[in-house]
Parts: structure tokens; C-alpha cells; sequence
């Protein structure tokens, strides 16, 4: 009997923290930059979403046996579906957000003398936080979900101890249910800690009618 | 900047791509420093519109608006809205911002030192009748009428010579409106700026207006003078109806019994009283209910002035 916790637990959660947030972040700059792309030109937008819509239909594991050859059972295999997934998500509250500022704050702020880049950062930009915190929520606790399936190309990620189990002739239960409440208690707590993040970013909504 | 500006229309003419009849035609404006100027017409006639190309949110076609002489494209449009107050009817207060941010927008903008807005700021949040505890607020927690006294004070913040108006009180309540109305004359005659103010109501425009310019559909100036040359000689059956049937009693209420030449000799022995801050319309109607054809006007003083008599409220209106 091995120690659960200290040599399989423990640093399959940190994987899994790690493959979470390296897939969110790195989806985040794209889907960010993506969104400001649509938000200049019009007519992307709809194109682009396809796009994301269409990546996100892919099973995971025909994208792992398309990846397998070209970067090998490494971290950039499963990061790259992780990432493309995490797009269907992002990429249309961010330009909904981009989106969220008023006609008339909008007319005012011409008005009295914005430029474009102004209006982006001193208005847009802070207005779309809401519905930004609100995709990046999304895409955490999807993303801590969907990572579970990095165990099929080797150790790692809280999915390979459930992958372990299921491989033996009676599966040992304990290890399942011990992972399984590991994911989801780590997308809880990865969703609340943003949703404070966003609370505190958005003081203007916290009183009053907003 | 400060002081007040000189704003002329030059034969302006504006066509929305996709419509036949231009939204404003051939008109013609001098609007000299310091006036409270209306724009005033049905809609359709391309009042707003001429006030959006004065600060470029619409790009002018033809013709050519000069402010002080310069015309409006000789700088970039970015600077040129910077020097123009603009307030609108939903006022834009930015959500995310408190009110005192809102306020010092523009100075911002144009890159004052901290203290100099902060104090400006100060000042504006006490012009427009806002407690300094105000400032900290968020525009959610504010009521229609409080907002817009934070439009009109991010408006004045950089001091401009030129405050551009959209129906901005529109949207408020008749007893909000008409306080903020009164403190609006009560701020263009202590503050010197010219205001380009546009609404649908010709009520408003007389109570506003030094100088009343009426559009008519099709963005064409009807008439353009002083709100009591309007009433006295419209210059066309629009103009008339537009004004409405009751313009002698309109002409009326633009004056005050104390501003009238009063009959010195008091022969009769009961009449009713008048102040001399009452509007002659008023006294007529005070005339009227009594059964009397002359009013007694006092001074605030209580010092009698004179006799107010109803033929001459006749002469007045020949």
C-alpha cells in the first residue's frame, strides 16, 4: 500500500493545475487578441466563431492521434486541443464584452474627445470585465473537466490515476473516487477564486442598481 | 480656452447616404459669442444633426461651421471635441466610473495636473448643486435629474468656450426638468459660453432661448431671432402653427410686470395686487379672474409702482 496522497495525488492535482492554467491562459491571449480582431473588423467575427465552434467538435482523442506524430506524448499533444477547446468559450463573451458598452457612453465618449484607443482601454475594455470573468469561469471548469483525457498519452493529470483503476480486472474504486472528487473540487475552487477576482475588478457593479 | 465662442453656419448642407432629401439644407447661422441659442423643429428637421456636425460626431457634406472664426475642420476631431462641451439626452455617464472620474474626464484628456482637476472637480460638483460626498458615487446610484446635473458638470470641466446640447432634459420629470432648466440660465448668465441647445419642445425653447432657430422638415431654417420676434411676427404659417395659437399669451409670459411702463395715476380704489416679478401674462389672467381691467403693481418692497392697465397689455401686442 503506498501513501495515496504523496505519490499519486498530489502531484497529479499539480499537473493538472498546471495543464489547466497553461491551457486557459495561452487560450485567453488568443481568444483576447482574436476578439480585438473582430471588434475592429466587423466582419470576421461571425467566421471566427465558426472556426471555434468547428475546432471544438474534434474528439479529443482523434486530436491526440493527429498531434502524436508531429509532438510526440508531450505536454504540447494535450495542450493544444485544451487551448483550441477553450476558444468556443472565450472568444464570444470576450466580444460580447467588447460590446457591453452603451450607445449613448459610447456617443459621449466621442463626444468629448476619445480616440479609439481611449474609448478601448478607458471604456470598452473595463466594461467588458464582467462578461470576460464570466468566459474564463467557463472555460476553467471545462477545461479541468476535459483534461482528465491527457492520461490516455502517458502519467500525468489527475485523470491517469482514474485511468489506472479502470485498467484493472476489479477496479480499485477508492482511486476513482478520490480523483474524481479531486476534479471536481478543483474546478469549484478555480471557479470561485475567479469569480472573486471579477467582483473585485468591478467595484461599480457591487452598489447600486448596475 | 474660456470666454464664449462665435459660431456661424455657412451654408451647410448635410445628405445621409440612402435617403433623397437631405437632413439639413442650405442653412445658414450666426450664432454671435456668449447666446443661449435654440434649435428648435419637428422631427425630421435635422436639428440634431446640425448639432453633431458642429462637433464632428457627423461629418459635414457641403458648406462650412466656423467657431471664432476657425473652421471646425482645421484641427483633428479628437482635439476639436475637446474644447466643445457635449451633452445628450441619456447624458453617457460612464458606468464603471465614479462620478468624480466622470467629472474630470476631460481634463484628463488633456493632460492637467492631478491637484488642478481634483480642485476643478471640487468646483464644478458645487456649480451644478452636488455634494462633495457625491463625487465617490457611482451614476447607478443616482437619480435622472442628478445625472444630468454630472453630464452638464463633465461637460464644463475643461472650461469650453461652446456647449452643445441634445434634449438633455428630455428625459425628466416636468418638475426635475424645469429646476434644471432654471439652474441652467441661472449658470449660462454667471459662466460665459455660447449654447447650441436643441430640443422638440417649443416651450422649452422660448423659456431658453436668447435666439430661437425653428427648422422645418427637411432641415430647412424657418426662422431664426429672438423668442419674442418669433411670437410677435412668425414669419410663416409653420412657424405659427409651430409656436402655437396661444403665441400672444406666450409673447406675455417672456415679460415682466416690473420691466412695463406703469400708469402712475391710481384712481381706483380696490384692484388686485401684482408684483413686479410677475410675468404680464399672469396679470392678465389675474385681470381676468378678478373682473377688472388693471392690476396694482407692487414692488417687493411693498411700495406701490403704479397702475398696470389692460390696454396697455393691448398696445404691447400690436
Amino acid at each position: 500500500m503506498h501513501d495515496h496522497w504523496g505519490d499519486t495525488l498530489e502531484p497529479r492535482l499539480v499537473e493538472h493545475i498546471e495543464l489547466t492554467l497553461i491551457a486557459v491562459g495561452i487560450g485567453f491571449a488568443i481568444a483576447f487578441a482574436l476578439a480585438l480582431l473582430a471588434h475592429r473588423y466587423r466582419p470576421v467575427e461571425h467566421p471566427i466563431g465558426v472556426v471555434a465552434a468547428l475546432l471544438f467538435t474534434i474528439p479529443s482523442l482523434a486530436a491526440f492521434q493527429l498531434l502524436v506524430p508531429f509532438f510526440g506524448l508531450g505536454k504540447t499533444t494535450i495542450e493544444i486541443p485544451l487551448v483550441a477547446y477553450s476558444l468556443v468559450l472565450l472568444y464570444p463573451n470576450i466580444v460580447a464584452g467588447l460590446r457591453a458598452a452603451p450607445p449613448d457612453v459610447l456617443e459621449a465618449a466621442r463626444g468629448m474627445g476619445f480616440g479609439p484607443r481611449q474609448l478601448l482601454l478607458r471604456v470598452e475594455l473595463p466594461l467588458a470585465v464582467p462578461s470576460i470573468v464570466g468566459g474564463l469561469r467557463l472555460a476553467v471548469v471545462s477545461t479541468v473537466s476535459i483534461a482528465t483525457i491527457a492520461a490516455f498519452l502517458g502519467e500525468q493529470g489527475l485523470g491517469y490515476p482514474i485511468f489506472l483503476a479502470l485498467k484493472e480486472p476489479t477496479p480499485f474504486r477508492t482511486e476513482i473516487y478520490a480523483a474524481g472528487v479531486l476534479v471536481v473540487a478543483l474546478a469549484l475552487a478555480l471557479d470561485a477564486t475567479l469569480a472573486l477576482a471579477g467582483r473585485a475588478l468591478v467595484p461599480w457593479a457591487r452598489k447600486g442598481l448596475a | 480656452m474660456s470666454g464664449a465662442a462665435e459660431i456661424v453656419f455657412d451654408r451647410v448642407t448635410k445628405h445621409y447616404p440612402g435617403r433623397a432629401a437631405p437632413a439639413l439644407d442650405d442653412l445658414s447661422l450666426a450664432i454671435p459669442a456668449g447666446t443661449f441659442c435654440v434649435l428648435v423643429g419637428p422631427s425630421g428637421s435635422g436639428k440634431t444633426t446640425a448639432l453633431k456636425l458642429v462637433n464632428r460626431l457627423v461629418p459635414l457634406d457641403e458648406g462650412d461651421i466656423r467657431i471664432n472664426g476657425s473652421s471646425i475642420g482645421d484641427l483633428p476631431a479628437v482635439e476639436l471635441r475637446r474644447g466643445i462641451g457635449y451633452v445628450i439626452q441619456q447624458v453617457g455617464l460612464f458606468p464603471h466610473m465614479t462620478v468624480a472620474d466622470n467629472v474630470a474626464t476631460v481634463p484628463r484628456l488633456l493632460g492637467w495636473p492631478k491637484p488642478r482637476t481634483r480642485a476643478r472637480v471640487e468646483e464644478l460638483l458645487e456649480l451644478v448643486g452636488l455634494a462633495h460626498e457625491d463625487g465617490k458615487r457611482y451614476p447607478a446610484e443616482l437619480s435622472g435629474g442628478q445625472r444630468q446635473r454630472v453630464g452638464l458638470a463633465r461637460a464644463l470641466a475643461a472650461d469650453p468656450p461652446l456647449l452643445l446640447m441634445d434634449e438633455p432634459f428630455g428625459a425628466l420629470d416636468p418638475i426635475t426638468k424645469a429646476r434644471l432648466q432654471q439652474e441652467l440660465l441661472g449658470l449660462h448668465a454667471a459662466v460665459e459660453k455660447t449654447v447650441l441647445f436643441v430640443t422638440h419642445d417649443i416651450d422649452e425653447a422660448i423659456t431658453m432661448g436668447d435666439r430661437i432657430a425653428i427648422l422645418r422638415e427637411g432641415g430647412v431654417l424657418a426662422q431664426y431671432g429672438t423668442p419674442d420676434e418669433i411670437l410677435a411676427q412668425p414669419c410663416d404659417d409653420f412657424v405659427a402653427r409651430f409656436v402655437g395659437e396661444d403665441r400672444a399669451l406666450r409673447r406675455l409670459a417672456l415679460l415682466r410686470v416690473g420691466d412695463l411702463e406703469l400708469d402712475g395715476a391710481v384712481s381706483e380704489k380696490t384692484l388686485p395686487v401684482a408684483s413686479t416679478q410677475m410675468n404680464v401674462r399672469s396679470a392678465l389672467a389675474l385681470m381676468l379672474e378678478s373682473r377688472s381691467d388693471a392690476v396694482l403693481v407692487v414692488g417687493d418692497d411693498g411700495v406701490t409702482q403704479g397702475v398696470l392697465r389692460l390696454s396697455r397689455v393691448q398696445e404691447l401686442l400690436r
